[in-house]
């Protein structure tokens, strides 16, 4: 089991239950991508600070050679015993490359578990739905835990679960945009039919964003641009870490039911029993 | 699809021009209360004189925009110039072919040398530039430096005289990633002015390069203008237009544009126009706001402290410790303090920014940006296994 977090963020809110993705287990809900940020040294601070156990890295930025590259050495400041350290293969504008790169990080030491980002167009970094599905299929029979980005579809989602995939990771919007759940009525879609984890990942830019998304029902978040281009990434990292544990206590007390019409707090029937 | 030298034509650039000029503050502070350009029509009111006085509210947005997108992180790349022989004259360029200037191609062990001096210094991602010249810059000579440089030098753009689709097949094949042209005016007048004997009197095909480089598979399109050879606000507008034509017809392509300002080079050229630092600036933050998604790229061209400015600006992408002579690094450089210790007469034009790499990352840092070396692997242009790497980089 990883180290079980320590987030000051958090230690005011109700226990929930962990998510179980393939093998392991995490306590936090909230992953974390390590790209945009001002430093090495304040990405790690922001991780340690938000409790997550997960994150990802693009792994055009690592050293993969084995040299110890020091103008490489963005794997240094992600601690193995502290995280899941999950390759993310942005850069790749198709499967083939894709998966040359899966099997690069495997080679290179990493954990066999990779997050497919195939997105051809550098504009707004919106997955390839075909690429992915083809890529995910050579890859989970290689044995990979295979974690598809993907845009918010729910046909594709479960394409990619029949594949073998350890989970889906539908789009709130747009990589960057900071536009939070765009995509919802999709997502709750991907949620309803989903027998595999759902985790919303890019364009979660507000803390209410995240807890939003837990509270729909995804099964975790993954954040980046928010916390790393933050004033404080620190403070934004255990911001978010203290809205996806709120989201998700909300999610197992059942809260939130809506409905068109009030409902009286004192039952009318009462009188019959 | 057309190509872009049959749309730029069509376009309404005297309209545009005018606008450019002569828009109001209330068309500006429209688009500022928007946040974003739109239209080439925005792009226009935002590199207008009015603009130019709401340069601290356009530089607030082109900061947050570019922090969006690209976080707070500036890419480093380093120019190596692997020829200075050239068929064309060109009235501004220090490589015209009836300048003066020691003529020097290096060998594929030549570039090796170089290339190990720059990964040391940290590099890893370089622009491979040549002049045009069929004799020397020609048969799989830049294939065979692109396949000895890649195990060192993941990401590697190449910045040559136009070629057709079919000859950038095998440099993509080789593993180059990206491709820069620039076409230095778009004013046709004054490009055949300017471009007065050689290959490059082809204005059109020039213009074409970037769709013929896309087609042959480039991931990376550099375009750009020279300030200097006409009035800028003209070539501002071209430059906008053509990126926003290669992100509808190279989707795949990340566009960067560049903003080169003449320098001093042999032939003595004075540039009749002048873009200054404030116009500089108000461009870098129009770009941005236009397009959020393009790469901007500051070479060493720019003084030290116009540099330092524009880093938390919009900028993507910087060159640091630059030498524009074939071999300059070998030969003129000190090898520990990274800077130029003799003079370089076969250089393209004089840099202004002389810092070291290091030097440089180290004000970025400073700046609350991260320096990023390294943003793209062999593995995605390489099949099979890379070979043995030439050259390892020193710790």
């Amino acid at each position: 089991m990883l180290h079980k977090p320590d987030c000051s963020a958090m230690a005011h809110l109700p226990n929930t239950e962990p998510l179980r993705v393939a093998d392991r287990l995490f306590h936090s809900r909230l992953f974390v991508g390590t790209g945009k940020f001002s430093s090495n040294e304040l990405m790690r601070d922001a991780l340690r600070a938000c409790g997550t156990e997960l994150v990802t890295v693009a792994l055009k930025r690592a050293d993969l050679s084995g040299r110890n590259d020091p103008f490489a050495d963005i794997l240094n400041f992600l601690e193995p015993d502290r995280y899941l350290v999950l390759p993310n293969t942005a850069g790749a504008m198709n499967a083939e490359e894709a998966v040359r790169l899966a099997r690069l990080a495997v080679a290179a030491g990493l954990p066999n578990w990779v997050k497919l980002e195939i997105h051809p167009d550098p504009n707004y970094l919106l997955p390839d739905p075909i690429e992915t599905l083809k890529a995910a299929e050579v890859l989970v029979k290689e044995g990979f835990v295979v974690l598809p980005y993907i845009n918010a579809d729910p046909v594709l989602a479960r394409r990619l679960q029949d594949v073998g995939v350890a989970t889906v990771m539908p789009l709130g919007s747009p990589i960057g945009s900071n536009r939070g759940l765009e995509c919802r009525a999709q997502i709750e879609i991907i949620i309803e039919q989903a027998q595999v984890p759902v985790v919303v990942d890019a364009g979660i830019g507000l803390p209410s964003h995240a807890s939003a998304a837990l509270e729909l029902g995804a099964d975790a978040v993954l954040v980046n641009t928010a916390i790393a281009i933050a004033a404080d990434p620190i403070a934004a990292g255990q911001a978010f870490a203290a809205a996806v544990q709120a989201g998700r206590v909300a999610r197992e007390l059942g809260m939130g039911v809506t409905s068109q019409r009030a409902v009286a707090t004192s039952p009318l029937t009462s009188f019959l029993s | 699809m057309p190509t872009f030298s049959q749309i730029h034509p069509t376009l309404d650039l005297a309209g545009l021009g005018k606008r450019a000029r002569h828009a109001s503050d209330a068309d500006v502070r429209r688009i500022l209360a928007r946040g974003r350009a739109s239209t080439l029509e925005d792009f226009a009111v935002l590199i207008s004189p009015a603009a130019g006085a709401h340069l601290e509210s356009l530089c607030r947005l082109s900061q947050a925009a570019t922090r969006r997108f690209f976080g707070r992180t500036i890419r480093m790349f380093a120019p190596i110039y692997l020829s200075n022989e050239c068929v064309n004259i060109c009235r501004y360029c220090g490589f015209s072919r009836n300048n003066p200037i020691p003529r020097i191609t290096l060998t594929v062990q030549q570039v090796e040398r170089e290339v190990r001096l720059l990964a040391g210094r940290g590099f890893r991602s370089l622009l491979i530039v040549a002049g045009e010249h069929p004799k020397f810059v020609s048969n799989g000579y830049v294939e065979e430096v692109i396949r000895r440089l890649l195990p060192v030098m993941p990401s590697l753009a190449l910045e040559l005289g136009p070629l057709e689709t079919q000859d950038y097949i095998p440099m993509v094949a080789a593993g180059a990633e990206g491709l820069v042209v620039y076409q230095e005016t778009y004013d046709r007048q004054t490009y055949a002015e300017l471009h007065v004997a050689g290959p490059k009197k082809h204005y059109g095909w020039r213009m074409d390069t970037p769709e013929r480089a896309y087609a042959a598979g480039f991931r990376r399109l550099g375009i750009g203008a020279l300030y200097g050879l006409h009035e800028w606000r003209y070539e501002a507008l071209s430059v906008a237009a053509h990126a926003q034509h290669l992100l509808r017809a190279c989707w795949k392509a990340q566009v960067n544009i560049s903003l080169p300002r003449m320098r001093p080079a042999a032939g003595g050229f004075a540039p009749k126009f002048h873009m200054t630092d404030r116009e500089l600036v108000q461009a870098v933050a129009a770009y941005r706001l236009l397009l959020p998604h393009a790469g901007l790229v500051l070479s060493t061209r720019e003084p030290p402290a116009l540099r330092d400015g524009l880093v938390p600006l919009g900028i993507t992408t910087m060159s640091a410790g630059s030498s524009t002579e074939p071999g300059g690094y070998s030969n003129h450089f000190d090898e520990t303090t990274w800077t130029p210790n003799s003079e370089q007469p076969g250089e393209q034009f004089h840099i202004a920014d002389e810092r070291p790499p290091q030097e440089i990352a180290a004000m970025i840092r400073r700046q609350g940006y991260e320096p990023v070396w390294k943003d793209f692997d062999q593995a995605l242009v390489s099949r099979p296994e890379p070979a043995a790497p030439v050259a390892s980089p020193a710790s």
